[in-house]
């Protein structure tokens, strides 16, 4: 297992030149990035461009594989670890559609997962109102919102140190996207806005790290993100201030970010 | 997904094995000593007692109303602790009942094949429940065929009958002693659900490795009756084969078939349920839970609607956990006339890659998942079972998932 120098301001996550195949066909082509402790990073990107094929490669499910460059976390590579090693070392992801899973109660796998019963179990599962679905069948009959909420209750009793968000807010009504920000704020660790009274250096201490998946970045209502990614076409074509793209891609859609790749010459295969 | 040429191709292999080799019935032993009566079941050795419980069998008898033991060819305890039933062998009931003629070999027929015949010709008892008209008998009565001789063959014949507006519950137990390898077990049981009965009968088996099987079992189900089956069997055995029909014969009659099967390897487990409705408004359902670990299981089902409106279904999902194993779903459904109501769903298949995946994600780890699906996947929601039933099915369960 090769292991990076330790240094004191060691990425948490650091992918390097990633390539993966899904099914044979090549959909990262050359993906690189760094996530700090603590640090929130959202990834925009058209539909296919293979923003849940990097999460899925990062969590290590077996149809996407690796074919070049590795993953590391806390300097550690990563690259043949079984899922549940690498959620063991920290890593936690919520599925977009997650497999129902019948005669296992939800209940139970948190119990499993995160080694608490009882009453912790309870009271985060009423803040995210889904004390209903804890004694029925995993993900059984779930809207898409359900789901959700279903999916951060686990997250937040399996409380990782880096947290895979695949469009949280897709599938959600309006009602609930509120809800779900406030989750997903509890799991990372961090308090609205208005709640900020710490010092950055405390914030940074209790931070969970994130990468979060956002198509229409609703989500950043809710959430503060310290950096933004785009991915098109299976490659990182820009980054910059998670506020900007947002803006840009509210604004003008993903359309500006092929004209804007055409004309700097970095991107000339729009299709 | 089993595809399905490799599946028949396989599966007519069985059927053809099975067919050939047939059970030699002359290499069991026809003769068993006679046993003692017993009292009390707690004056069983703590070994048996073990072994009657792993079938269902509470020998404390706390949570029963009436216990019935056969052991080998003799009836050793048959009591019954409530004014709103009764127990006896079959051999006294056929002396001692009268009208027992209106229930014998009625919804079975003798003629049926080489297991009917030969249970009608040794007869080796049984038992007889009866529920009194009207009784709800809040606790189960418990029935049990234990086998302690090697090598034996054991023939008996059960008469069941729920008697109009009752309410009984049954817990039938097989077990085979510690020193028993292989044997032969043919068991016919009649039901008769009266207008108005309900009628929840749990068989549990627990044999030996090389045991054959043979129940033969029928059920009539008069105008509003309900006939409950429920069918546990998650210990091997080499050669089983049953078919257990309800023939719902009155308005609005019910019948349900739960059945929940384990095979692992040198097991061959040929299960079904049938269903034949009859009645005006009558209703059927029928659910298997099959897994294999490189046994061998044939899942049959069979829904016959005669009557116009009569809803069915059926459901038959299959787990195949070892390359090896084979399971094979043979889901039918017929229909009489027009205007009913009939569907099946079927699965068979290996667990798929992304629920293991989904709970390695939670930190689980690849066979703990696969244990956990499992367990999951046999919890059939049973209705009627005693709290202390449930609890020793949740443990096998549990064991048998551990143990992939």
């Amino acid at each position: 297992m090769a292991m990076r120098g330790s240094s004191i301001r060691q990425p948490i996550l650091q992918v390097e030149d990633l390539h993966a195949t899904v099914a044979g066909k090549e959909v990262l082509k050359g993906v690189s990035l760094e996530i700090g402790e603590g640090e929130v990073h959202a990834f925009f990107g058209p539909n296919g461009s293979g923003k849940t094929t990097l999460l899925n490669t990062i969590m290590g499910f077996g149809n996407y594989k690796i074919t070049e460059g590795h993953i590391f976390f806390r300097g550690r590579e990563i690259n043949d670890l079984p899922v549940n090693e690498r959620a063991s070392l920290g890593m936690g992801i919520s599925f977009q559609r997650p497999p129902t899973i019948k005669g296992v109660k939800l209940r139970n796998l948190v119990e499993i997962s995160s080694g608490v019963s009882g009453k912790e179990i309870d009271i985060t599962a009423e803040m995210l109102n889904v004390t209903e679905f804890l004694d029925r069948d995993i993900n059984d009959g779930l809207s898409g919102g359900e789901i959700k909420r279903a999916e951060l209750l686990q997250l937040i009793m399996q409380d990782p140190s880096i947290v895979y968000l695949d469009e949280p807010e897709s599938g959600v009504d309006l009602e609930n996207i509120s809800l779900i920000g406030k989750a997903i704020n509890k799991l990372l660790g961090r308090k609205p806005a208005s709640e900020n009274d710490k010092t950055l250096k405390e914030k940074r201490l209790d931070r969970k790290a994130a990468l979060v998946i956002t198509h229409t970045g609703h989500i950043l209502d809710y959430l503060e993100a310290d950096k933004g990614h785009v991915l098109v076409d299976g490659k990182i074509v820009c980054g910059a201030s998670p506020g900007d793209i947002l803006h840009t891609v509210r604004e003008y859609g993903y359309g500006e970010c092929y004209r804007c790749l055409c004309e700097g010459g970095i991107y000339n295969d729009k299709e | 997904m089993v595809s399905a040429t490799a599946a028949s191709v396989k599966g007519e292999y069985i059927m053809t094995k099975s067919n050939k080799t047939g059970i030699d019935m002359s290499s069991y032993l026809e003769k068993a000593p006679l046993h003692e009566k017993i009292e009390d079941l707690q004056s069983l050795s703590e070994i048996e007692k073990k072994l009657l419980y792993m079938a269902g069998v509470d020998v404390d008898s706390r949570e029963r109303l009436g216990s019935f033991l056969q052991k080998d060819h003799s009836v050793v305890h048959c009591q019954v602790g409530s004014e709103g039933a009764e127990i006896l062998s079959t051999t006294d009931a056929l002396v001692n009942y009268d009208g027992l003629d209106d229930y014998w070999w009625k919804a079975v027929k003798p003629g049926k094949d080489q297991f009917t015949k030969r249970a009608d010709e040794h007869r080796e008892h049984g038992y007889f429940i009866r529920s009194f008209k009207g009784a709800d008998i809040d606790y189960p009565l418990q029935a049990c065929m234990y086998m302690s001789e090697d090598n034996l063959v054991q023939d008996v014949h059960n008469i069941v009958i729920a008697e109009e507006d009752s309410r009984l519950n049954i817990i039938s137990g097989c077990a085979t002693g510690p020193h028993v390898k292989s044997g032969l077990h043919v068991g016919i049981t009649e039901f008769y659900v009266k207008k108005g009965a309900t009628l929840i009968f749990t068989m549990v088996h627990n044999w030996a490795e090389d045991m054959a099987v043979r129940p033969r079992s029928a059920a009539i189900v008069e105008e509003g009756g309900t006939f409950i089956s429920n069918y546990i069997c998650l210990k091997p055995a080499r050669d089983l084969q049953m078919y257990p029909t309800a023939v719902l014969e009155g308005k609005n009659s019910v019948a349900t078939f739960n059945s929940i099967l384990m095979a692992s390897p040198g097991s061959v487990l040929d299960v079904g349920s049938r269903a034949i409705l009859k009645g005006e408004g009558a209703r059927a359902e029928i659910v298997s839970r099959a897994v294999s670990t490189g046994g061998d299981i044939i899942a049959r089902g069979h829904l016959l609607g005669e009557t116009p409106g009569i809803k069915a279904h059926l459901e038959c999902q299959g787990l195949l956990l070892k390359p090896k194993g084979l399971i094979h779903a043979i889901p039918e459904l017929e229909a009489r006339t027009a205007d009913v109501e009939m569907s099946h769903e079927a699965a068979v298949g290996k667990i798929d890659q992304a629920e293991i995946e989904y709970l390695m994600a939670r930190g689980l780890s690849e066979d703990a998942a696969t244990s956990l699906i499992v367990k999951g996947f046999l919890s059939l929601d049973i209705p009627g079972l005693p709290e202390d039933l449930k609890k020793e099915l949740n443990d096998m369960v549990e064991k048998t998932g551990n143990a992939m």
